[in-house]
């Protein structure tokens, strides 16, 4: 503007280290992270942004260096727009006490008082000085602490571990600050063993490294990659692979600033414990790296990862961690061995003393209900061995594959095996169901939760118990994650089924429901395994029995925990009125009333339970939408076929809503959805009182225990078709005969085609071939198109008007039986 | 290990005194009650409390009844020694003092690997809870590093660092020996063996088996009897000792296999009743204030 350009910014880097005690190795990468982002909000107050960030992070500092950032910030200048020039004077006070400006420094434009603050720029240097402590201040640690002198009170600097030095250099210069004491410096210390002393820091350019030149690697994922490369060359000459643990390395990195992996070996024998056992062991308890031999077992060494060059080449490391390991090893061998003493069914005995909840007994008591609910979902034909393939090579192998029936075809409950199999198939549920939970009393449980369910699987082959049950015991937990496997074996997926459902049932009827973020016993992935089960093999189950069925085995321990104090309230009275010589007409009424109190706690129980049973197909139904979402499948036609309610079934649920995502997708379908629009517009328009149609019981869309709605809104014009409900279609339509007056062309060629339609509708619907109900409902289209070209709905005769609503009406519920149009969109 | 001459088990004791009495330390003798483990002494519990500074070091025979073996066991004894070294307030050097220490016993951190890994500390019984480490030399947990900071459900102002070594582990690892009853007492020729075998076996027939349970279950009512006594007549140092002894009461009936789990929850929660109040009294007969 001036014609003088301004020089070029200088622009320099700027380096942050803060040193302190071990940080736990979980935090580090996160607290790298927050370092960073901190770091650029309280720089962007100031208006700086960095050009780039790195940041670095070992067990003892968390650092960053930031690049080409200004010498100072950039002048600002901020305009405030104040009162009128005419407003009061006090109105002027306080705009000029805001603006800290005197009133010939404002500008008057156009009757209105402008202040113009021009704030110069700062010196960055002055703007870190102070940022550091506040970034330092503000640090979201998980766990922070105090520590030393200045922890006589308790508002001293809380930090991971104790903080011991701060190193902050823009370009060349020292940032003065200082926290708790804490002065800013140019000093940091090396490797703990291998450096001592401290080391001067010149800035961003040589920290890394001079630091390692101090046996320091200052990058977490540099000290990853050597850690990888270095265990897979000491694993390959021995001829192991390493078995990719990409949690584990990153923990070594945290746990080291110098890391150099060491390959020791154990004894070979005890490679007869189960390998997960030693991978655990190898893990969990000693950050140790596993290792494969050629042939993909588990190999009998290990890699650790030192955080020295040790001066005799880590022969004394190797030396003491095998010692460790075969120590941990002994113990891992000697539960092996103990735990096989006992036989399940003892171990099983001992779940007596374990409380699973405060309200709802021990997990015995869970047990019980789960072998009951296995046994049960054989028995009514919901678990067969015919929808599922049978899994394993069974020595046992009671259910012969080829008597599996094909079941498509056939309603889908009941679906009966043969009685004798069908009985052999309950005996293998129940008994695995009892032994499912009893591995959760053995040595090695107690030692690796994670083993439930994996140790009781060997456990249960090791006594010589059917491969059915031990496949189940083993995998009845499943699936676990996103990415788990769904069990088909029938045995495993009555156990598994039946202890999700109970998990659910029970937690609802102590009203322990999921809100929110918060799902403390995990019923929503109970409910998306159930789901995964259901659709994954296909089980054909009526949901609302199933509910009710694990609703009231898990409804007594709640009902004796409500009515138990009234019992004992009810004796002590009982008690009380003996003692103390009460008229036995004044007994009586004191135990008559409390008697009354039971019995009426006692129904408000039952009808509770009853709404719960309607929570949880709801919490189902959510849990599937939810899932059926995230694979893609299109949300309106999920809430089109969940808004006809009343459907218990998955498997159908979905076969509708695919073949709906198909129908759709063709002329015909949108042709049809567009013709069903204006009918249901018209409809709406014509009796804006009367509430949409409501099929069923509408679960799913958070209406729930409402009485069926007759599905027609419009009376009809014939008596006939009164009281027509629900997914059947009205079955009177006979010609025209109902009707007072002579239908229009078009009007008749409606009512012959849904005469046609309907049935045809209904039959395919029955059948569950959606297609077929999608192709019927097509041949609609033509005749509705035509009747809103020819007809005219509101006619002034009112006997035209109402049939022709009612013949909408019609159309509507035609369509309805396949799935509520009115939720897609387009 | 064992490069060079190894301590024997005393010499290690009196190494760790030596070195810390040289840091400024009260070398203590051990309290003279069954406690759990080296935290109970009032020379930690107690004065881990107030803002006085307080620098200790001692042994302390800890007690866990169930983890008796009969001496069959070559890791696993139901008496077995703690070394407790408590600075209050915490020395901004002291990581650096504790490997002097480990240095002074023989360890070359050169030629072993150490390393501090996350081990936050929480005692339910005593109100209180740390950070710190559990330390690590070549794969084996040789010591526990915490920052005390709560006791007694107050906070540390200041707060003391604790330092807690397993001597006999220790012992075994600087000896070379794979079982604890071989472990080199003295250097005359004495073996731990020859010293606590016998306790061992004794001891955990006792604890398993003889214990008298009606007696036991009474003992624990006589003390929080007595315990209350102690509080309401001001003498809050005698209340924690019925504390200490009915903390292991219950863990006698704990090996004795009398407390089912529900009852579990509930003794533990009166005893850290007890030991919550007496913390509570010392600080009130101090004049310190929360």
């Amino acid at each position: 503007m001036d014609g003088i350009e301004r020089v070029d910014r200088v622009m320099t880097d700027f380096l942050l280290e803060l040193r302190c005690e071990e940080i736990p190795a979980r935090m580090q990468l996160k607290a790298s992270d927050d370092l960073a982002r901190l770091f650029t909000e309280e720089l962007a107050k100031s208006g700086l942004t960095p050009g780039a960030i790195e940041s670095f992070v070992t067990p003892r500092r968390l650092a960053l260096i930031a690049r080409d950032l200004p010498l100072e910030t950039a002048a600002v200048s901020e305009e405030h727009k104040g009162p009128r020039t005419s407003a009061p004077p006090q109105a002027l006070e306080g705009f000029l006490r805001k603006t800290g400006l005197t009133q010939d420094q404002l500008e008057d434009r156009d009757g209105i008082w402008f202040a113009v603050v021009n704030k110069p720029g700062r010196a960055t240097a002055d703007v870190l000085a102070q940022a550091i402590p506040a970034i330092i201040r503000a640090f979201p640690w998980p766990k922070s602490m105090r520590w030393g002198s200045a922890s006589q009170t308790t508002e001293s600097l809380r930090w991971v571990r104790p903080l011991q030095g701060i190193v902050a250099i823009l370009g060349e210069d020292l940032i003065p600050c200082e926290v708790d004491g804490i002065q800013s410096g140019y000093a940091t210390l090396g490797h703990r063993f291998h450096h001592s002393g401290e080391i001067t820091i010149g800035g961003a350019s040589d920290y890394a490294e001079k630091l390692r030149a101090c046996h320091v690697i200052v990058s977490h994922q540099e000290r990853q990659s050597i850690i990888a490369e270095k265990s897979a060359q000491a694993a390959a000459a021995h001829g192991y692979t390493v078995v990719e643990d990409k949690g584990l390395i990153a923990e070594n990195a945290g746990l080291t600033e110098w890391p150099v992996p060491l390959l020791g070996d154990f004894d070979p024998a005890f490679l007869e414990v189960p390998p997960e056992v030693i991978q655990l062991t190898l893990r969990i308890n000693q950050k140790y790296f596993v290792l494969r031999d050629a042939t993909g077992k588990l190999a009998p060494a290990f890699i650790c990862t030192a955080n020295i060059e040790a001066k005799d080449g880590g022969a004394a490391i190797i030396a003491g961690n095998r010692k460790v390991l075969a120590a941990r090893l002994s113990d891992a061998r000697f539960f092996w061995e103990q735990d096989r003493k006992t036989r399940l069914e003892d171990h099983a005995k001992k779940l007596e003393r374990i409380t699973f909840h405060d309200k709802l007994g021990t997990v015995a008591d869970k047990v019980e209900r789960v072998a009951k609910l296995a046994r049960w979902l054989v028995e009514e034909g919901i678990v067969t061995s015919g929808t599922l393939s049978l899994e394993g090579e069974g020595r046992e192998r009671v259910l012969d594959a080829n008597d599996a029936r094909d079941t498509s075809a056939e309603p889908p409950l009941p679906n009966p095996l043969p009685t004798g199999e069908r009985e052999q198939l309950a005996t293998l549920a129940e008994q695995a169901a009892r032994l499912c939970k009893a591995d959760l009393v053995t040595e090695m449980v107690g030692e690796f939760p994670e083993l439930q369910g994996i140790m009781g699987g060997y456990y249960a082959r090791a006594e010589g118990l059917p491969d059915a049950v031990a496949d189940a015991i083993r995998d009845h937990y499943k699936p676990v994650g996103q990415g788990d496997d769904v069990p088909t074996a029938p045995v495993t997926v009555a156990v598994s089924l039946a202890d999700k459902l109970d998990t659910i049932a029970s937690f609802f009827v102590i009203d322990e429901k999921p809100t929110g973020s918060k799902d403390p016993f995990a019923l929503r992935r109970a409910a998306i395994g159930i789901i995964r089960i259901i659709l994954e093999t296909g089980v054909r189950l009526c949901l609302s029995s199933i509910v009710n069925k694990a609703v009231s085995s898990a409804a007594p321990v709640d009902a004796t925990m409500t009515l138990t104090p009234l019992a004992q309230t009810y004796a002590s009275i009982a008690e009380a009125a003996g003692t103390q010589g009460l008229s036995e007409a004044g007994e009586t009424k004191i135990l008559e009333n409390w008697d009354r109190r039971a019995a009426a706690a006692t129904v408000e129980y039952e009808q509770r339970l009853a709404s719960e049973e309607g929570y949880i197909l709801d919490f189902l139904a959510d849990r599937l939408k939810v899932q059926q979402r995230e694979a893609g499948v299109r949300h309106d036609l999920i809430d089109a076929v969940f808004a006809l309610g009343g459907e218990d079934d998955l498997v159908r649920l979905l076969a509708r809503v695919h073949a709906l995502q198909s129908f759709v997708a063709t002329d015909d379908g949108a042709n049809l959805l567009a013709g069903y629009k204006r009918a249901a517009n018209i409809l709406k328009k014509e009796a804006p009182q009367t509430p949409s149609p409501q099929r069923g019981e509408g679960r799913g869309e958070g209406e729930r225990g409402e009485a069926e709605r007759p599905a027609i809104d419009v009376a009809p014009p014939h008596p006939t078709s009164e009281g027509g409900t629900g997914l059947l279609p009205t079955l009177e339509g006979e010609g025209n005969s109902g009707l007072s007056y002579t239908p229009e062309i078009a009007e008749a060629a409606l009512i012959a085609a849904l005469d046609v339609a309907e049935p045809r509708t209904a039959q395919a619907v029955a059948a569950e071939d959606f297609e077929g109900a999608m192709a019927a409902l097509a041949t609609l289209r033509a005749p509705i198109d035509a009747f809103f070209e020819s007809v005219t709905v509101n006619d002034p005769d009112p006997a035209k008007r109402t049939a022709r609503l009612a013949l909408l009406a019609r159309v509507r519920d035609a369509v309805h039986s396949v799935a509520d149009f009115s939720k897609i969109a387009g | 290990m064992a490069e060079g001459k190894a301590l024997s088990f005393q010499d290690l004791i009196l190494t760790l005194h030596a070195y810390w009495g040289k840091q400024g330390c009260v070398i203590l003798q051990p309290y003279d009650m069954e406690v759990g483990a080296g935290t109970f002494h009032p020379a930690t519990t107690l004065r881990a409390l107030g803002p006085k500074p307080w620098n200790a070091a001692y042994v302390q025979p800890s007690r866990r009844p169930t983890d008796g073996r009969y001496g069959e066991n070559p890791n696993r004894l139901q008496h077995y020694y703690q070394y407790q070294v408590i600075m209050k307030p915490s020395p901004a050097n002291l990581q650096d003092l504790y490997l002097g220490s480990l240095v002074e016993i023989g360890i070359d951190p050169l030629v072993h690997d150490i390393r501090f890994v996350e081990d936050d500390w929480e005692s339910p019984t005593l109100g209180a809870w740390g950070l710190g480490w559990e330390v690590w030399c070549d794969g084996m947990e040789v010591s526990q590093f915490t920052y005390f900071q709560q006791m007694g459900g107050y906070d540390c102002k200041p707060v003391a660092g604790e330092l807690t070594y397993g001597l006999e582990r220790l012992a075994m690892y600087i000896q070379g020996v794979d079982s604890v009853y071989d472990l080199k007492f003295n250097d005359a020729g004495v073996t731990y063996g020859d010293v606590f075998l016998e306790n061992e076996k004794q001891m955990s027939k006792w604890n398993f088996e003889v214990a008298d349970t009606e007696k036991l279950f009474r003992w624990f009512k006589d003390c929080q009897a007595e315990w209350r006594q102690c509080i309401d007549n001001g003498v809050p140092l005698a209340a924690f000792e019925q504390a200490i002894k009915a903390s292991h009461t219950f863990n006698l009936l704990q090996a004795r296999g009398v407390i089912s789990v529900q009852e579990r929850a509930s003794y533990m929660g009166q005893v850290r009743d007890m030991a919550k109040g007496s913390c509570e009294a010392w600080m009130e007969s101090n004049g310190w204030t929360a």
